[in-house]
């Protein structure tokens, strides 16, 4: 998979180098801003409330 | 064979980076809404004591600002604003009140929860509290000052903690008492670590 994404960037290795780091951040952004707080509610590793 | 190899084996570690940075917005980056929405809560508790609006509240909008909650023990800076409520919603803001248990001061249990490893984490150390520290409420008619009595840790069903003496559901209380609630161990929900008080002394807020 990652072969195949980096045979598909354009340009010369440091450009390709740019492009992959740049599709990381916004791979990370999109799971830690979108993803992760709607994960987040799932995980009860921190209850802090009786059961009622 | 080859191919097949290498495709699991790059969906096993993209699968583990991903986990692993989940952990890492679980524990810090849950926090900067904490923040953000604790800058909002001191900011109202501010305004409501410039308005200098009279008198006690006898009730509390669910998600407004209580009172300041500070623990010299903890740090000089150790200050969060406690909202009213512990729905998830209220307890991603910072330690929530038990809306049916005492206000700041008054006869009976004022109970308090707070995250201990998530949302900045407001009762990570508590457990570091021994008996006689001092845990300061300030609220808006007086400055209230708790003294730890005692620690316990208990199953999540052992409501009558919450009683207004607490842990005797039958006994009419006297005396002012506060209970911190949190997680326990940390990082699991499998038992409750409580921190108990009793109020010490109370400074009527200067007009």
């Amino acid at each position: 998979m990652y072969l195949w994404i980096w045979r598909k960037l354009p340009g010369r290795p440091p450009t390709r180098i740019l492009t992959a780091a740049v599709l990381v951040a916004a791979v990370g952004a999109v799971l830690w801003y979108v993803v992760f707080p709607l994960l987040e509610p799932a995980v009860t590793l921190d209850e802090v409330t009786l059961r009622t | 064979m080859r191919v097949m190899l290498r495709a699991v084996g790059e969906t096993s570690i993209t699968a583990g980076l991903i986990l692993m940075l989940f952990c890492a917005y679980l524990l810090w980056g849950t926090g900067s809404y904490t923040r953000s929405q604790q800058l909002l809560l001191q900011r109202e508790l501010a305004e409501k004591r410039a308005a200098a609006e009279a008198g006690r509240l006898d009730r509390i909008e669910l998600g407004s600002a209580v009172a300041l909650l500070r623990i010299p023990k903890l740090g000089h800076d150790y200050e969060y604003a406690v909202v009213e409520g512990v729905g998830t919603e209220q307890l991603k803001k910072g330690p929530g009140h038990h809306p049916d248990t005492a206000l700041p001061g008054q006869i009976g249990n004022f109970v308090l929860s707070g995250h201990r490893t998530t949302y900045a984490a407001p009762f990570n150390e508590i457990d570091e509290l021994e008996r006689d520290d001092e845990i300061i409420i300030e609220a808006r008619e007086a400055r209230y000052t708790y003294r730890v009595t005692s620690q316990d840790v208990v199953t999540p069903d052992e409501v009558e903690v919450l009683a207004p003496v607490p842990g005797k559901p039958d006994i009419h209380p006297i005396r002012a008492f506060i209970t911190l609630l949190t997680c326990h161990p940390e990082y699991s929900a499998a038992e409750r670590l409580l921190v108990y008080g009793v109020l010490k002394e109370t400074e009527p807020r200067k007009e």
